[in-house]
């Protein structure tokens, strides 16, 4: 660096070896980013084409009739009318109990939790070890605990409740991130006026990071919708011909919840059901099912996508 | 309680045990719902416990009845036979054979779309194809389950005549391009988070992109991308609806992916359709071989808590 060594004879080079090398290093880059590419492609195309497989194979089976059809042992009369109804349910059920735990979660994380504290260290780590558990063992803990110890049986409730408990790592990680790219000074002005912590949380901090919170739980109930393993685990019927009771009634008290205790399917499991079957001529009503629920999934995260793009766009600070 | 209480009329200094009235019912407040929010972060301690506890206690019955030898030693499943033999080995080399499978193909595709997309991609790609793979996250296993099982299958089976209806290849292979994603994004997030300092230091001793990518960016990011790796494996270790529907459900002892083989996943799932009892022996066996699976994915995440820790490099 100081002092100016001349470089040994070998180690100078021509300008012609000069630009071979230079060559020869781009020519290398150029071979990996086409590897990259198609890599890439790789992934993508499986994606494409098993969106197309179930495009050829269900698309015939998309027709009205097809939702309103309650399964059948006519491969073409068998609908998904109680796999979407048991879906919807679920999800509401999912919905319910995985917002207010995993948006509460993620606020004592972020906002009242010491740093450092043991408290806020053990539920971080295991709020990490939960999102890597296998999505079969929430089935099996559904088993031992809803379905036989709260005795809240084969039903949508615990069916809900089970996936609820799957996706809260989810929402909450999500949410905390939200909450974190709220900038500290929002919070300081919050207290500088006077606010209390909660005042301060559920009138700024919240309202701020809505957009953000959104995404994540949208994302959770997307993967929710397409969870099999651990709804079979806990004993959904794989063939129901009727509907749950309807939660409004036309007679006082307008609403019951006998539908949170009632047998169910839902779509992955009522796709599974056909995909399994031996006889071919329901492959085509799996298809059907896939296309929907693959629908569903997409539409969900691409709303969540835009979402997240519209906030980032709007943020101010 | 009458004016004090609302927020939105606050206590004149004169009114003093009014004052002191709404601070004791404001902090009465708050802490209530400190511990609301407190009892929603500790639902995800309850749900931990309560997996092993319910694992463990439903797995004990299952273990009065068959030996911990037999358990680890036998090599034949037939739980639901009428002579039943109750040796994992054959569910956890189906398993191990599926997450291999998968793995070789995850691991190149997911590391190479990793470093493309830090260190070579342009900013519009980069900008198309995340969202296109986190779709690809997104798409439920029951999908890439049929893919497996009525279109990759047969097309394996033009190259391999041989190869049964069933079987642990194309299950593996379909498993590998599902966590394809889990590993790009987060070996990309790991990469691209290696200061610019670096790259600009190599650039400008005249080293090239793949040099950068290869020799300073890779080795600064490993870490991170070990922590990708051992995110994938559990999840291909956990996968269970593509297995469950690809790769068969009769469980054999092999490592051969052209064999067909159940996981630990497919035989719960297997199980759970059927009508069993509650607290029977093949009831209890599920519980045991889950048991087995959380083990095997708690051994995975310490021995890549213990490669982060050992390799981590901090700036």
């Amino acid at each position: 660096m100081n002092t100016e060594k001349p470089s040994p004879p070998s180690a100078r080079l021509d300008a012609a070896a000069i630009a071979e090398l230079i060559r020869t290093g781009k020519r290398k880059e150029l071979v990996f980013a086409i590897l990259g590419v198609f890599c890439l492609a790789i992934a993508i195309l499986t994606l494409t084409a098993a969106f197309l497989s179930l495009l050829l194979d269900g698309w015939s089976r998309i027709r009205p009739e097809f939702f309103v059809n309650f399964p059948s042992r006519r491969a073409a009369e068998a609908g998904i009318l109680s796999a979407w109804v048991g879906s919807f349910m679920v999800l509401i059920v999912t919905m319910v109990a995985a917002v207010p735990l995993g948006v509460g979660a993620a606020i004592y994380l972020e906002e009242y939790g010491q740093k450092g504290g043991w408290i806020k260290d053990v539920i971080e780590i295991n709020v990490t070890n939960l999102a890597g558990v296998p999505s079969i063992i929430y089935g099996l803990l559904a088993l031992g605990l809803f379905v036989y110890y709260f005795k809240f049986g084969q039903s949508v409730l615990s069916a809900g409740l089970t996936l609820a408990l799957l996706i809260l790592p989810i929402v909450i990680v999500a949410t905390r991130e939200a909450l974190r790219s709220v900038p500290v000074h929002i919070r300081e002005a919050a207290y500088g006026v006077g606010a209390t912590r909660w005042q301060m949380v559920s009138q700024h901090l919240v309202p701020y990071s809505a957009g953000g919170i959104l995404t994540g739980i949208i994302i959770g109930l997307a993967r929710a919708i397409g969870e099999t393993a651990p709804v079979i685990t806990i004993g959904a019927l794989t063939f129901i011909a009727f509907l749950p009771p309807s939660p409004i009634s036309t007679e006082p008290p307008f609403l019951n919840f006998d539908w949170l205790f009632s047998p169910f399917t839902v779509l992955p499991i009522q796709m599974f059901n056909w995909v399994s079957r031996p006889d071919s001529s329901f492959h085509a009503s799996a298809a059907g099912a896939g296309l929907v629920l693959l629908a569903m999934c997409l539409a969900m995260n691409a709303l969540a996508i835009y979402i997240r793009y519209q906030v980032r766009k709007k943020i101010k600070w | 309680m009458t004016t004090a209480s609302s927020t939105s009329s606050l206590p004149t200094p004169d009114a003093a045990p009014n004052r002191l009235h709404f601070k004791f019912t404001r902090n009465l407040k708050e802490r209530f719902i400190e511990a609301i929010l407190l009892f929603c972060g500790l639902v995800a301690v309850f749900t931990t416990l309560a997996i092993m506890f319910v694992l463990v206690t439903e797995a004990l019955p299952f273990f009065n009845h068959v030996s911990i030898v037999d358990f680890f030693t036998d090599t034949l499943w037939t739980p639901l036979f009428a002579e039943p033999r109750y040796g994992i080995l054959p569910l956890v080399s189906g398993t191990l054979t599926v997450a291999g499978v998968a793995l070789l193909l995850a691991i190149p595709l997911g590391t190479v779309i990793a470093i493309y997309l830090s260190e070579f991609a342009p900013h519009g790609v980069r900008e198309v194809v995340k969202p296109a793979l986190e779709m690809l996250e997104a798409v439920p296993t029951v999908v890439f389950g049929y893919f497996a099982l009525l279109v990759v299958t047969p097309l394996l089976q033009t190259i391999f005549p041989e190869l049964p209806g069933f079987n642990m290849l194309s299950a593996g292979l379909v498993i590998g391009v599902l966590v394809t994603p889990y590993i790009s994004s987060v070996a990309e997030d790991a990469m691209r988070a290696v200061p610019m300092a670096m790259r600009e230091g190599a650039y400008a001793v005249g080293a090239t992109k793949l040099q950068v990518a290869v020799s300073i960016v890779t080795p600064a990011a490993i870490s991170g991308i070990v922590a990708a790796y051992i995110l994938a494996v559990s999840r291909a270790v956990g996968e269970t609806m593509v297995v469950a529907i690809a790769a068969g459900t009769n469980p054999q002892f092999t490592f051969n992916p052209m064999d067909q083989a159940a996981t630990i996943s497919a035989y719960i799932v297997q199980v759970a359709l059927g009508d069993l009892p509650h607290a029977s022996i093949g009831y209890q066996s599920i519980f045991a071989a889950g048991l087995v699976l959380v083990v095997m994915t708690l051994i995975f995440n310490i021995v890549g808590h213990w490669v982060r820790k050992r390799f981590r490099e901090s700036y």
